[in-house]
């Protein structure tokens, strides 16, 4: 097993983690633990949104980047990390733990 | 049209050009009728090439035929005189007549033409009643006949009139008359007509598809850079066109491995995550690592706690106990705890866990050994590299860069390895090669230094550490070796070092004397667990022995300046990077002792223990270079972190807060210690 497979599955060990999910580039969802169609719901717009994340960033700075994105709810709080080519997104409930 | 034209102007004028119009004729025969019988008086008309002779003609032998006469034509006349004289009335002589008129008329005739612009012709056109004339327009339809029925020949004035009666309506039949004063024919005949074609093809259009994009100022940013990124691989391949195969070798394992890939890449943001994850759900530690100040301590004189943070523990290391805390010098947030064990009869394997702050339910980095690794050190400039002790005696370099769990550098027996536990490495300043090496000191009574050459390790002996250096005796080989527990290196002066033995004695050393000690000390009991140099005063260091105590020494002066008992063995002991006076110790019942001689000079600031278990002895202890906050390790193999209270960091709070404040206030505890003393 590889070493991120390893952090990935400690993630979701994790207390309070309700869903893991990868992404690709075309807002696909590659790996997840979450049901089918949240998972599609949750990666086609957290896709979008951190596009335009990235859009604004990159918009003011060219040379910056987006390197991630919290968005705190009030159920949950949704991490997003985008790479070159993925989506790695998180979601958690920090009250639970 | 052109061609028609031509044939009709040409009807009747040449023999020749008669043959290529009967010979269209022929070859249209049969297809109309009415053509064919036009062609019947075509050859009526035509009449038969006849050689015609005069009467009157000589007739000549072939030899005569044959023969040449000379003739030259010129413009003269024969019949001219070229002899005309006259008299010349001015010259009173006769004179000859030099230009002879030369032309000869053969025939003459008054035509009947008149030019219609001249006065008879406009009379005449008056008279018929055109007015002015006839204009361009009339004379271009006169043409016209001729042009548009071709197939009918026109003979004279009468084709004129049988011609098309429109023509005919718009003009008056006088006008004919006008023009054709002569009887001539005009012929018209039509020339094999080819067929007009014409050819399309039409191809499949190109499939074409819409595409709008809008290009952001990153975009185009973008694009830049991975065209440069581009050109500058051209040029690599260039350069290495012979590596082509490899490379396709290379290629192919990467295809192969392009499943995992996936995984691999979001290597990165997975870790990020797993730290965002980490900090909510420690979020209320994290807040207090930041933030939180015990308000209490106004209250507390100078007393001073500790609060604990993230306890760091790993799955692996919980079999052995912690025997070094060491912090990264460059990156703060990480430290490296190494794993064995100190009893002879548990020896098994050793680990190495490098934990950051930011994540504390896991390490970044772990190296599992075959032995028990009971020392390490960061290197000071290159925060990558590791030396690490083991207990077999072997020294070896780690090097996080790499991705393997195997050293980077290890000693063997051939490079001179100790034959005893390696109690401390220490990393040293680049030697004269500028190779990258570091100190050693072992059960063996070695110190030794070992250089990092090309991908092995040079050791060489600095130091023997002799039972007692007076007593110059022969007896045996390393039977007078006194076992080295600890060593620290002086701060400012490079040569000069400390060493501690099992024995209890500290020897000052230099690095260029082998043979002998600069001095020693009779220090302790027992073994000597520590010493360190002061982090700001470059006379004063520390000890800490299994005695129970802790010593505070001037360099210069064989007895202790402080000496303090804490009531249990005394496993470290730690100069504070902050102040010259504060420094931590702790103990084998669980406790961190931490004290400011300037503010309290034989009672701990804080005594705290901070272990969960009764039983736990606490080993190591390692400040941090940037905030307030200490590591210690215990004998079941965690990392604590803790929070120095404000009262335990009061010099830093002071105004007057310097480096020479700090050795200044030292030099003046030295002062107050000695003073009764030399009384």
């Amino acid at each position: 097993m590889s070493e991120v497979e390893e952090t990935l599955k400690r993630i979701q060990a994790h207390k309070g983690v309700t869903g893991v999910i990868v992404v690709n580039q075309e807002g696909i969802p590659i790996r997840s633990n979450l049901d089918n169609s949240t998972t599609v719901q949750y990666s086609g717009l957290y896709h979008q949104l951190t596009a335009k994340a990235r859009s604004v960033v990159r918009d003011i700075d060219p040379q910056n980047d987006l390197t991630f994105l919290r968005i705190r709810s009030k159920k949950h709080e949704i991490m997003v990390a985008p790479d070159k080519e993925y989506l790695l997104i998180v979601i958690q409930n920090p009250t639970e733990s | 049209m052109p061609p028609k034209k031509l044939a009709a102007k040409n009807a009747g004028l040449t023999s020749s050009s008669t043959k290529i119009q009967s010979q269209s004729k022929v070859s249209r025969r049969g297809k109309d009728d009415d053509e064919s019988r036009m062609g019947d008086e075509d050859d009526e008309w035509m009449q038969p090439k006849i050689l015609m002779k005069p009467d009157d003609q000589l007739d000549l032998s072939a030899e005569e035929l044959k023969e040449e006469f000379t003739r030259i034509l010129t413009a003269n006349n024969p019949h001219a005189p070229n002899n005309i004289v006259r008299y010349s009335f001015k010259e009173c002589c006769y004179k000859m007549k030099m230009g002879v008129d030369q032309l000869a008329v053969h025939f003459s005739m008054d035509g009947n033409m008149l030019h219609k612009e001249s006065d008879e012709g406009k009379r005449q056109l008056t008279r018929l009643g055109l007015g002015d004339g006839p204009s361009e327009q009339n004379l271009s339809e006169m043409e016209i006949p001729g042009e548009e029925d071709l197939e009918v020949e026109q003979e004279g004035e009468e084709a004129e009139k049988d011609a098309p009666k429109e023509v005919a309506v718009t003009k008056p039949p006088e006008q004919a008359a006008l023009r054709n004063q002569f009887n001539y024919s005009e012929r018209a005949s039509q020339t094999f007509n080819n067929p007009y074609r014409e050819r399309g093809t039409s191809t499949e259009p190109p499939p074409r598809t819409n595409f709008s994009a809008t290009a952001n100022q990153w975009e185009i940013y973008d694009a830049y850079v991975e065209d440069l990124e581009a050109q500058e691989k051209a040029k690599e391949k260039k350069s290495r066109d012979k590596d082509d195969k490899d490379k396709k070798n290379k290629a192919m394992i990467v295809e192969q491995t392009s499943a995992d890939e996936i995984f691999t890449r979001i290597g990165k943001p997975a870790k990020i995550v797993e730290r965002m994850v980490n900090q909510n759900t420690h979020d209320e530690i994290a807040q207090d690592f930041k933030y939180w100040e015990d308000a209490s301590d106004e209250f507390k004189g100078n007393e001073g706690t500790l609060l604990p943070l993230w306890p760091f523990k790993s799955e692996k290391g919980k079999k052995f106990s912690a025997t070094a805390v060491v912090f990264n010098p460059i990156y703060d947030d990480m430290f490296a705890v190494a794993h064995g064990s100190y009893d002879f009869l548990k020896q098994s394997t050793g680990l190495v866990c490098i934990y950051s702050l930011k994540n504390p339910s896991f390490p970044e980095f772990t190296y599992t050994t075959d032995s028990g690794v009971m020392s390490l050190d960061f290197h000071p400039e290159h925060p990558y590299l590791i030396a690490v002790g083991f207990y077999d005696g072997a020294v070896a370099v780690y090097n996080l860069r790499e991705k393997t769990n195997s050293p980077a550098y290890i000693s063997s027996a051939k490079s001179g390895k100790h034959t005893d536990p390696v109690w401390q490495v220490y990393w040293q300043e680049n030697d004269l090669d500028n190779q990258l090496n570091f100190f050693s000191i072992s059960s063996d009574g070695r110190v030794t230094c070992w250089s990092l050459i090309k991908n092995e390790l040079q050791g060489t002996d600095i130091i023997l550490i002799r039972m007692q250096p007076d007593n110059d005796v022969d007896s045996g080989v390393g039977m007078d070796l006194a076992c080295g527990t600890c060593f620290d290196f002086h701060k400012s002066t490079d040569y000069l070092f400390l060493v501690g033995t099992e024995e209890g004695k500290i020897h000052k050393c230099s690095k260029h004397y082998s043979s002998q000690f600069l001095d020693t000390y009779d220090a302790h009991h027992m073994a000597v667990y520590a010493v360190r140099w002061n982090n700001f005063h470059p006379r004063v260091f520390a000890s800490c022995s299994a005695d129970w105590t802790v010593k505070i020494w001037d360099h210069n002066y064989s007895e202790p300046m402080f000496t303090f008992d804490l009531g249990s063995s005394v496993g470290d002991v730690v100069w504070s990077p902050y102040s010259a006076t504060v420094f931590g110790a702790v103990t084998d019942d669980g406790q961190v002792h931490i004290f400011d001689l300037s503010q309290e000079k034989y009672e701990p600031l804080c005594q705290q223990s901070v272990v969960q278990k009764k039983k736990t002895k606490v080993n190591h202890l390692a400040f941090n270079q940037h905030y307030p906050i200490i590591a210690v390790g215990d004998d079941r193999g965690n990392a604590m972190t803790l929070k120095l209270s404000p009262n335990l960091r009061k010099a830093v709070r002071e105004k007057t807060y310097s480096k020479e404040n700090e050795i200044a206030k030292m030099e003046k505890l030295l002062e107050l210690v000695r003073e009764p003393s030399s009384k």
